[in-house]
């Protein structure tokens, strides 16, 4: 493995206007993305969004159309598999062979690593839990097992990068938090890990920097705290009379979007025009049962982002199926989306 | 996953670089491979048994090959038995044993999903082709030597080892006839690699097993069957199908080296493509099953 990349401060991996098409579906469409060396990294995107075909481009698994990807500095294309070394992982689910056992399969990839690896097949078997199993043939193992085999095989090249794919899937709820912790603690020790997931949760609790990715497009790329941020200032109200509440919130300077829904209303606004609207309501005689600020869940900001441009979407290609052009296109968009 | 507390994984390490595999550690472990799955064994299961059903044949009957080389003396001598079993397997079963392990060596990497686990360590993919390919050729070989060694010990111990009679008429001796067995299955093995490449073309850009193993199959049956096609018979020379009976050359006084040449350069014309075009596919392709 190489430290030059590393000490000379290159991110662990850069994309820049990376595209990949698939006959006329663009399967990832210009995407920009920097992970910095000791980052734990998020990559979300619904089923289809083009995150495993990144991350097969980032493996040199698959050539990009267009762009470029680096890791640490090295382009797989231009340089082979020695672009991969420090640079471990899996998409999708791992796979194995499965008239293998467990360990003759690790020793396999050892043995395609060269270096040291087949010395760390013993602490990487403990590390997932399956000493005891190894010696099973993989076609036996449950799905579980083989995230597990996976992690395990990623772990023998000692990686400054570890690349994974949905790893939490199939895990029952106890090999889940296992999962997280490892996770965290091998990104405590410094390794870069880019983790891409459904799991919000698990996202939320790991991940410092996140990028979501919806149709082949980058719609946020930055820290999560940032992401979570620009959500801030909005508030839930439950007052003894919503509708001179809502009426009373309109007509103050500094509320903006406020919005009636089954519970209360919830509007934006800064914290000191917040203070003053309930100081309002009690002049008003109206009464507060609650004043919330309330901040958007990843999950939340997540389906606006990609549910948006699912819409999006679905306008265009109802535009483009019509063959409609000019007023004719509005048309059917504003059909779509009404 | 309680275990975390594993001193050993997941600490930053003083790097130095990485000691690379050669091909001959991923043929190495392409064998083992092999080693583990069935289909190896019963294409070497079919080169031990056929050889057997034949001499079997030819203990329960009065009968026998008299039409074709050497068929006349399968019961004088059993350094016979694999030369006339070479014959009769050039129709069918050799195409069919090097194509299950040649058709399948690419293939069943897709099927299992198992190419990315092995395109992302640290081995180049030309050196995982060049792997596979020898392990292919391993393999058929090594059901060429079993068929070939089965039929002589178990005909020589039934029939003896006397001296075999040439095609010429002359009398070989019994040493210099076994290693003339040797050779044959050499020049025997040049169109087989043929076949084998085929396969492994077919498995390479089909990435289905089945396809592969069927294809190659149709394709040696179509060239025989141009074979006997009255009218093409300009085609016959050039066919990969007649140059399994090149060997045939060697058990001539003198040797007649002319079919062997001819056998290898119509067997190149077949494989070096075949294999050229498995190779940029196998480096080109994107691997994203």
């Amino acid at each position: 493995m190489s430290t030059g990349a590393a000490a000379s401060g290159e991110p662990a991996i850069q994309a820049r206007g990376l595209v990949k098409r698939y006959g006329r579906i663009t399967a990832v469409d210009h995407v920009d993305l920097t992970v910095s060396a000791g980052d734990v990294y998020g990559y979300l995107g619904p089923n289809g969004a083009g995150k495993t075909t990144t991350l097969r481009m980032a493996l040199g698994l698959i050539t990009p159309d267009a762009g470029t990807i680096k890791l640490f500095g090295r382009d797989p294309r231009v340089e082979g598999v020695s672009a991969l070394d420090g640079i471990a992982g899996f998409v999708e689910a791992p796979r194995f062979y499965p008239y293998l056992t467990g360990r003759t399969n690790l020793e396999l990839v050892a043995a395609l690593d060269g270096g040291n690896a087949a010395a760390r097949i013993d602490d990487a078997l403990d590390v997932v839990e399956l000493a005891d199993r190894a010696r099973d043939k993989v076609g036996g193992y449950s799905h579980g097992m083989r995230q597990r085999l996976g992690l395990a095989g990623a772990l023998l090249r000692d990686p400054r990068l570890l690349i994974l794919d949905e790893p939490a899937t199939g895990l029952d709820p106890g090999g889940m938090r296992d999962m997280r912790r490892l996770i965290r603690r091998l990104a405590d020790q410094g390794m870069t890990v880019l983790l891409s997931s459904h799991l919000m949760g698990e996202v939320e609790e790991l991940c410092d920097r996140v990028v979501i990715i919806s149709s082949g497009r980058v719609r946020y790329e930055g820290a999560l705290d940032d992401l979570i941020a620009t959500t801030s200032g909005r508030y839930e109200l439950r007052t003894t009379d919503d509708d001179r509440a809502a009426a009373i919130a309109r007509a103050q300077r500094g509320i903006e979007d406020t919005s009636r829904d089954g519970h209360g209303l919830s509007f934006t606004a800064e914290e000191p025009t917040a203070a003053a609207l309930s100081i309002a309501l009690g002049e008003a005689g109206i009464g507060i049962a609650a004043l919330v600020p309330r901040t958007a869940t990843l999950e939340e900001l997540f389906f606006r982002m990609t549910e948006e441009d699912a819409d999006a979407d679905a306008v265009t290609v109802a535009v483009a199926r019509a063959g409609a052009t000019g007023e004719g296109a509005a048309a059917v968009a504003e059909e779509m989306r009404a | 996953m309680s275990a975390l507390s594993s001193p050993r994984l997941g600490r930053r390490r003083a790097v130095a670089g990485v000691r690379r595999p050669g091909v001959g550690a991923v043929y190495r472990w392409e064998l083992r491979k092999l080693r583990a799955q069935k289909r190896t064994y019963l294409g070497l299961g079919a080169a031990m048994l056929v050889p057997l059903i034949f001499i079997v044949a030819l203990v329960s009957s009065s009968g026998g090959p008299d039409e074709v080389p050497f068929g006349r003396f399968v019961r004088e001598t059993g350094l016979a038995i694999p030369l006339v079993g070479l014959l009769f397997s050039s129709i069918w079963l050799f195409p069919l044993i090097a194509s299950l392990v040649a058709g399948d060596i690419v293939a069943s990497e897709d099927n299992h999903g198992t190419l990315k686990t092995i395109l992302t360590r640290s081995t180049e993919r030309w050196q995982i082709f060049v792997a596979k390919l020898l392990a292919t050729l391993t393999y058929t070989f090594a059901a060429l030597v079993l068929f070939v060694s089965i039929g002589l010990v178990i005909g020589g111990l039934i029939w003896g080892f006397d001296p075999l009679t040439s095609l010429t008429g002359t009398t070989i001796p019994t040493g210099r006839a076994i290693l003339l067995i040797g050779a044959a299955a050499l020049a025997y093995s040049i169109p087989l690699m043929a076949i084998a490449s085929i396969a492994f073309l077919l498995s390479t850009i089909t990435h289905n097993s089945a396809g592969a193993v069927v294809g190659t199959l149709i394709l040696s049956f179509m060239m025989q069957l141009l074979a006997v096609i009255s009218g093409l018979d300009f085609m016959r020379p050039y066919l990969l199908s007649e140059q399994f009976d090149a060997w045939q050359g060697l058990l001539r006084e003198p040797t007649d080296w002319a079919p062997i040449g001819h056998a290898a350069w119509v067997s190149a014309c077949y494989a070096v493509p075949a294999l050229g075009w498995a190779f940029v596919a196998f480096l080109r392709r994107d691997v994203a099953g």
